[in-house]
């Protein structure tokens, strides 16, 4: 009983201890929020050099957190609780979480570099004149695929190619329902914001019908597969290809043009902000042109920043795999935002068709 | 049976209980009947009645028993000879600590290891087989998952094996009872409250495993537990999320109940 006395008092110290110390950190991290701010990145989204750049530069300390989902991002800002001064969701969640109230209005007259963007990628409809969002990267949805290991007439210039004979046991899909259910919408040349249930019916039929080719619907976990030669086919982001293709030289990548997703992730700076100039000196400083030259070239993704494009390389600005010419780009389509009830039905019939792989 | 003081003395437990079991319980409960605006509505249950998630706990049982089977089979044979060993707590301890290993970590090891150019493949290729993709199979899935899952096994049957008293084992050799015949009559009905126990851990997480299915089994298999993940993360959809999760409870009670001990105990 003594014993278990002691042991109980020891654990207790060390818990007190502990918590103590986690309050410690943290105060050091919040204290004085005019020369610190929080961002809240994906991961693998920015070039770490560049942060330590911005606390030279400005003197502002950076703290970096990420996460791998939008909704996960939301709901941590809804919550409260950590201060966050900038994070980076994709264009349809911007527009959820300016229905929700939880974006403070942007004063571009504190971003000077705002020049830089391509005014193409400005004033787009998730948000009208950009009072809330700042593009920060672009990309499509499309087919990263190992020429060497798929017979020679499939291109992926066509969704079709993916229900060939030949590719059986072979195609990873992203875990994600709007990326798959558009996908299916897609090769039937519908889009991918339908709301006819009709249509999300038939779409779930040809993805049903897609199943025998299907390996695995998986996330992150498809680069290291893809890189190692263990995949063959993969429906992706574009930017996850490119990070294939930079370790992997022999993988090509395809967007099918029947048309695809267009995305772009955004800065934001949410409510919780607590130092919203360092938020907005941080966003200016990433649009700055050889910063985001430098960025891009670590991230690897489609930057919409023209100054910057300029002085990258013209090989990787040239490919049209990852910079679509505008005429392609129309074909694209960006994520509605389809509000919860519609989100829903498409997850229902992503997880109908998840069923049909056993 | 309790007088006054051991009636106070509980009174941090009620507390506990209240707060930790029984609210969250209700408010789970609460949400299930809740639309996404927040309406009431028995509407989830409906939808839970329909082919896709009828079919889900279907296929969630049928996983959740082959993997507690499997680990059965290999726990109770292990703990057993484990009890005969010289340094039987050793041994225990050497079994208990990969279990100290995170989870996750554990399962990404398994993809280097199942994967096409993995240490299992390159043992294949030895024998002249063709490498094949051992990931996102139901073989996997299950591999990994009694993987994980022995040491939770292991352990209750270890202790019940342990408290066994030899001399009734000798009684029954004396009696001319066959080792298979001891083993049946004797050991097994004695150490069934730890083979309870231990189907009580291990098949009811199996029920809701869900990193697992996704990046062993590749969404091939999907689980109560991917639906919750899926409702509450990419749908927002408490209502339809609790409505699974009070399914999952309904369950596990009955469980509780089929593998209780009778007599007092923990059931």
């Amino acid at each position: 009983m003594r014993s278990l006395v002691q042991a109980a008092i020891a654990i207790l110290v060390v818990c007190a201890l502990l918590f103590f110390a986690a309050h410690q950190l943290e105060s050091r991290g919040s204290a004085g929020s005019q020369d610190t701010i929080t961002v809240f990145n994906w991961g693998e989204y920015i070039d770490p050099d560049l942060i330590d750049q911005f606390t030279e530069e400005t003197g502002i300390k950076v703290i970096y957190e990420t996460f791998d989902s939008n909704e996960a991002m939301k709901t941590k800002i809804e919550q409260g609780g950590s201060a966050y001064d900038v994070a980076v969701p994709s264009e349809y969640m911007v527009e959820m979480m300016i229905e929700d109230e939880l974006l403070l209005p942007i004063d571009h007259s504190k971003l000077p570099n705002l020049k830089n963007i391509d005014p193409y990628f400005l004033d787009l409809a998730f948000d009208p004149g950009n009072q809330y969002s700042i593009p920060y990267f672009w990309g499509t949805v499309g087919i990263v695929f190992n020429p060497t290991l798929v017979e020679d007439h499939l291109t992926f210039t066509t969704w079709e190619d993916l229900w060939d004979p030949s590719l059986q046991d072979k195609v990873f899909l992203v875990d994600g329902a709007r990326e798959v259910m558009g996908m299916g919408l897609n090769s039937l040349g519908e889009s991918l914001n339908s709301k006819d249930e009709a249509l999300l019916q038939q779409a779930t039929e040809k993805l049903i019908s897609l199943s025998p080719n299907i390996k695995a619907i998986i996330g992150d976990e498809i680069t290291p597969l893809m890189i190692n030669n263990e995949a063959t086919v993969a429906l992706t982001w574009s930017g996850q290809a490119a990070d294939m293709m930079w370790e992997n030289e022999d993988l090509d990548f395809a967007v099918p043009e029947e048309g695809s997703n267009l995305w772009f992730d955004n800065f934001v700076i949410p409510k919780t902000a607590g130092n919203v100039d360092g938020a907005h000196a941080f966003i200016n400083f990433m649009l700055d042109a050889e910063n985001s030259a430098q960025n891009n070239d670590y991230v690897g993704y489609s930057t919409p920043n023209l100054a910057a494009m300029a002085l990258m390389d013209p090989e990787v600005i040239e490919d049209e795999r990852f910079y679509p010419s505008e005429e392609l780009r129309d074909k694209l389509e960006v994520y509605e935002n389809l509000g919860l009830e519609w989100l829903g039905k498409y997850n229902e019939y992503f997880l109908e068709f998840k069923m049909s792989l056993q | 049976m309790f007088n006054k003081a051991s009636k106070g003395s509980l009174f941090p437990y009620t507390i506990w209980i209240a707060f930790f079991v029984i609210a969250p319980i209700a408010l789970i409960v609460y949400y299930s009947m809740l639309d996404l605006n927040g309406n009431f509505t028995f509407n989830n249950y409906k939808a839970f009645f329909t082919p896709v998630y009828l079919k889900m706990t279907l296929t969630s049982f049928w996983y959740a028993f082959l993997i507690t089977l499997f680990t059965l089979i290999i726990a109770y044979p292990t703990a057993f000879l484990l009890t005969k060993t010289k340094h039987k707590h050793l041994w225990l301890m050497l079994i208990i600590i990969p279990s100290w290993i995170n989870l996750l970590l554990k399962t990404y090891a398994f993809i280097g290891i199942f994967g096409l150019y993995g240490p299992v493949n390159a043992f294949i290729e030895v024998f002249g087989l063709e490498s094949k993709q051992i990931l996102f199979t139901d073989f996997s899935f299950i591999f990994v998952s009694v993987y994980i899952f022995i040491p939770f096994m292991i352990i209750p049957i270890f202790n019940s094996l342990d408290k066994l008293n030899p001399t009734l084992v000798y009684a029954a050799r004396d009696l001319g009872a066959s080792s298979f015949t001891t083993f049946r009559r004797v050991i097994f009905p004695l150490t069934i409250d730890g083979v309870k126990s231990g189907i009580q851990v291990t098949f009811i997480p199996a029920l809701s495993l869900f990193m697992i299915t996704r990046l062993i089994a590749g969404n091939k298999v999907i689980t109560l537990g991917t639906a919750i993940e899926q409702q509450f993360l990419v749908s927002q959809n408490w209502g339809m999320g609790s409505t699974i999760a009070v399914f999952l409870i309904i369950i596990m009670v009955v469980i509780m109940l089929l593998t209780g001990q009778k007599k007092g105990g923990r059931a």
